[in-house]
């Protein structure tokens, strides 16, 4: 079907409110075209992930939007940026990438764009509602949106973010579509030992194996003995995106579009399903690390996602006062940071060791130091996946009371294996 | 006498001026960030099978995108720094990484055209010279 625009949308495009909104506005539509969209659909908010700096060009086409006087017409956050504005942490960054960087972040920012920088915006008080349709950027954010939230997007990625945001409009079609979140593929986790799923490991390490399997497809997670909280579905979903390419699951009797099984699957058979086995977790935690038989560590890295106020409180409790031995980069963003410095708890923790990573993080900027065969452990499927290629340090994986352990040793500390 | 020549029809997804160019048809899916260098227009990604190829002034012909959103970001750097491909013939159409494309027409870049036509035709093009024109016909030289 071909795509039709509204008379203001086509005034829009033709610069009838200037050159930024016209601009933006025929990268929707273009998109909308290539995509076999019908129509344009209003969104309620936007989350913005490209004001990470790639090169020049993209910082080019933000102040191209700002120069044509663009704004954004809903509300929008951002995701993280290249530097720590905060100044809690330090990059490696050339001056001429560091300060094409800054400019990009100052044109998002002016382009009427909220300074959240951060990956869990939906901690920092932006969650759409139920059924509401949204246009989101990073690769968790949309995931939990979608999925935990019921907010509507597809998965946005540079340029078409901040386009739809400027238009208040986003192509109508993919996740957009109701029929189109229906579950195909059931993901039966009967036969895990609830003790497991109730430790911390067990649903970035389900992440990890469910994006792998699923792909793109939209599945269900099904037969939890024991039901995920929040930050362990923000845990699930950043696994589930970096290994696979989800933007929306489902668990039964947890996500508000599962309230059981049945109608997760809109009352149809499913395609597949797939049996969990716990060989399957435990060959899917082998992989996570990808060094093995080491010694000693270099850094313990946590926060993929930004961690929550939450978070932080059992990371105090864990380390409860003791000096570490090799720095923990503890990555989060403003609504955590903010609450950290007036209670003084910043502070406490930089003392015992911590590095306080603020507005961005350790696997998009070069914050860890170079060092030949380094390794790094994480809690974070996410920063497990990436880290390798992003920062050549080899990763081991571990709880976050292994991390914190590990971190007061210096070198691996494993507690009894739980899977 | 016997036809020299293949001309075969591909959908316009992106339009562009005519190019001539030799192929480059790789084997396997591509991430353009972290698979392609935009600094040197190199497929940087060490687990493909076609690692270290230049995929500046080819005419790319891709089987399939996969990961990052970040794709159409390394793209516009790509035709940017003046290292894009002369064309990409994609298998089916992919918004995130023709967004690279979109944009740099708005920022008043010459761009690549952007080709949609059945992968199941891509290895006859190996190595060969191809000219297409600007409605997405594609004529394969003789050698």
């Amino acid at each position: 079907m071909a795509l039709t625009l509204t008379e203001e949308e086509r005034a829009i495009a033709s610069g009838g409110t200037g050159e930024g909104a016209a601009m933006a506005m025929r990268i929707v539509a273009e998109t909308a075209r290539l995509m076999g969209a019908p129509r344009l659909l209003p969104i309620a908010s936007a989350h913005i992930d490209g004001a990470l700096y790639h090169g020049d060009s993209g910082t080019l086409f933000a102040e191209r939007l700002v120069e044509g006087g663009a704004r954004v017409t809903v509300r929008s956050t951002l995701n993280v940026g290249s530097i720590d504005l905060t100044g809690c942490s330090k990059n490696r960054l050339g001056d001429h990438e560091r300060a094409m960087a800054r400019r990009m972040m100052d044109a998002y920012r002016r382009l009427g764009c909220e300074p959240s920088w951060t990956c869990a915006p939906y901690q920092a008080g932006h969650r759409p509602a139920l059924g509401s349709d949204v246009a989101w950027g990073e690769s968790n954010a949309v995931v939990f949106c979608n999925s935990v939230l019921g907010g509507r997007t597809n998965r946005y990625g540079d340029f078409l973010d901040i386009a739809c945001a400027i238009a208040g409009k986003a192509p109508y079609y993919g996740l957009h579509r109701a029929e189109n979140r229906r579950a195909r593929i059931v993901f039966d986790i009967s036969a895990i030992d609830p003790a497991f799923l109730a430790s911390e490991v067990a649903w970035p390490i389900l992440g990890n194996l469910y994006g792998r399997l699923l792909g793109d497809a939209v599945g269900v997670v099904a037969g939890a003995a024991v039901h995920p909280d929040e930050d362990a579905l923000k845990a699930f979903g950043a696994a589930s995106a970096s290994s696979g390419a989800v933007g929306l699951f489902h668990v039964a009797g947890v996500t508000p579009e599962a309230p059981d099984l049945a109608t997760a699957l809109h009352h149809q058979e499913p395609e597949e399903i797939i049996r969990v086995t716990p060989e399957m977790l435990a060959e899917t935690r082998r992989r996570l690390s990808t060094v093995a038989d080491v010694s000693a560590i270099d850094a313990v890295a946590i926060g993929s996602p930004h961690l929550s106020i939450a978070e932080f409180d059992r990371l105090e409790a864990l380390i409860a006062g003791r000096r570490l031995r090799v720095p923990l980069y503890a990555c989060t963003g403003r609504h955590a940071l903010n609450l950290l410095d007036e209670a003084g708890r910043r502070r406490r923790l930089e003392d015992c060791g911590v590095i306080i990573v603020a507005d961005t993080c350790v696997v998009v900027t070069p914050i860890l130091p170079e060092k030949d065969g380094a390794v790094l452990m994480t809690n974070s499927g996410k920063f497990a996946h990436y880290a390798p290629g992003n920062t050549g340090y080899g990763v081991l994986y571990g709880s976050l009371a292994e991390c914190v352990e590990s971190a007061v040793a210096g070198r691996p500390v494993f507690v009894k294996e739980a899977a | 006498m016997t036809a020299t020549k293949t001309v075969l029809q591909a959908d316009v997804l992106v339009p562009g001026s005519a190019v001539r160019a030799e192929a480059l048809v790789l084997t396997a899916p591509i991430s353009f960030w972290g698979g392609v260098n935009p600094q040197t227009g190199l497929i940087a990604d060490v687990r493909h099978p076609q690692h270290g190829v230049s995929i500046s002034g080819r005419i790319l012909c891709l089987p399939g995108t996969i990961g990052s959103s970040s794709a159409a970001a390394v793209l516009l750097e790509l035709v940017y720094a003046g290292l894009a491909p002369a064309a990409i013939i994609l298998n089916e159409p992919d918004a995130i990484l023709l967004l690279g494309l979109i944009v740099a027409r708005e920022m008043g870049h010459a761009v690549p055209p952007g080709l949609c036509l059945d992968k199941e035709e891509f290895p006859r093009f190996a190595s060969r010279v191809l000219s297409i024109n600007a409605d997405g016909g594609i004529l394969i030289e003789a050698l």
